[in-house]
């Protein structure tokens, strides 16, 4: 017989110091942070931030997020993904960690670059793993872009979703002072509520 | 590409759980969206011994600032594998726990219980070429919470495993055997009966080294995969 999945269980509360203990103040380290990307690094560098809502829709204090990510040119930096034709950027490895109890408003905040499409006539994005207390399987979702129209459109996951639900899926894009800017919250419940895949 | 099995519904706990409380507000309350396996990411963080530092395996030192941590002394060794029976070498696990005492050195713990000054909680280690694990540790104990009166933690260390791709993700809790809290506590009853027992530890005496710490054995089974690689042409 062949072996079963061991079930999920909740993160907790009680995370930080264990998986996030840098950004938290504790004084250890931690195997990835919410900066993925270093000044060498190629492509467009942006700031993905946003904030996470209960049923409530009060804003959560003690989520994870994690992020992955192609780079640049389209390719994840992975034994998986072998295309030769693409190039691996030596600065960048594509995932990224963060908590949202870190600042007063509760916001998580990645720096990174926008990634390039993985995959001809895909759009690009960026996936993204949410666990929290209170939720015993962590949920996937992904990162569109909101000045990515005709590539989302054109996307097979983005244009697979109901047509009213994929403004979940998009982050929105701002030039601000110290760059670019794309804002995206995440509703667990609700009329806006996210979508989640069954990855 | 390759293709990878989905997430067991009859192994998983749901999103909602009455007996759960926190999860009526938080978990999903809409159906999963599906994705064509062919084209979900088949790729994810990939580590290397790079994030393993020297004491990270041993919780029973690497918090020690002037003796040894109190309690039990325990090693909990295991297999990672997928629901082929594959083995997954070098992949990373992330634990978290309570003190003996049923104390969390987060700062959020409001348990009136002690802190050890000698013990952190926190530790880290990867598989090895046969996906075996082990680490040191000390035995963490119950503690309360807020979600029905008189609610109790069972024994608990909090594992966090990644595997090959971000889909083989997992975040759980490994519980010790006859433990009486068991049968009281909604985060480990909210999985399915037949997979409760996946979470509990086996005593193992020969795991146990002779007069240092006693052993369990926690094997962990991950979703599976199969490495295809991705065409080298497009
Ligand atoms: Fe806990």
């Amino acid at each position: 017989m062949s072996p079963r999945q061991t079930p999920s269980q909740t993160i907790g509360p009680f995370f930080h110091y264990g998986l996030n203990p840098v950004e938290a103040n504790y004084p250890h380290s931690q195997i990835a942070g919410h900066c993925l990307a270093s000044d060498q690094t190629l492509g467009e560098h942006i700031r993905l931030t946003g904030r996470v809502f209960d049923g409530n829709g009060a804003v959560v204090e003690d989520a994870l997020l994690e992020i992955w990510q192609a780079n640049a040119a389209g390719r994840y930096a992975h034994p998986n993904d072998a295309r030769s034709n693409r190039a691996l950027d030596p600065h960048f490895h594509g995932f990224g960690r963060c908590g949202t109890g870190a600042n007063e408003q509760a916001r998580f905040t990645f720096c990174t670059i926008k990634p390039g499409p993985a995959q001809p006539g895909h759009a690009p994005f960026i996936s993204v793993t949410v666990f929290m207390r209170g939720l015993l399987n962590h949920v996937y979702t992904r990162i569109y872009f909101d000045d990515e129209a005709a590539a989302n459109a054109a996307d097979p996951v983005f244009s697979s979703v109901a047509p009213e639900r994929q403004v979940t899926l998009l982050a929105k894009r701002y030039h601000t002072p110290s760059g670019i800017e794309y804002r995206f919250d995440i509703h667990m419940q609700g009329d806006q509520e996210t979508v989640f895949f069954d990855l | 590409m390759s293709v990878l099995s989905g997430r067991d519904w009859k192994s998983q706990p749901p999103y909602i759980d009455q007996g759960y409380k926190s999860t009526s507000l938080r978990g999903p309350s809409r159906s999963l969206v599906k994705i064509d396996p062919e084209l979900a990411e088949m790729t994810g963080p990939a580590f290397g011994d790079e994030v393993i530092g020297s004491l990270d395996h041993d919780l029973t030192r690497n918090g020690r600032v002037n003796g040894e941590p109190l309690g039990e002394r325990i090693v909990v060794t295991g297999r990672v594998l997928d629901e082929n029976g594959q083995s997954l070498p070098n992949t990373l696990i992330e634990v978290w726990q309570a003190n003996a005492a049923g104390r969390y050195i987060h700062k959020k713990d409001q348990h009136d219980a002690p802190v050890d000054p000698n013990f952190l909680g926190a530790g880290r280690c990867m598989t090895d070429d046969q996906g075996r694990y082990r680490f040191y540790t000390i035995r963490p104990g119950a503690y309360p919470w807020g979600n029905h009166p008189n609610a109790w933690r069972p024994n608990h260390i909090h594992f966090s495993l990644f595997g090959p791709t971000i889909a083989t993700r997992l975040i759980t809790q490994m519980y010790f055997p006859g433990d009486p809290l068991l049968a009281f506590d909604p985060i480990f009853e909210s999985v399915p009966e037949a997979a409760r027992g996946r979470l509990i530890s086996e005593f193992s005496l020969d795991v146990t080294e002779e007069g240092f710490a006693l052993g369990y054995v926690f094997d962990i089974v991950l979703r599976g995969t199969q490495a295809t690689p991705m065409e080298g042409t497009e």
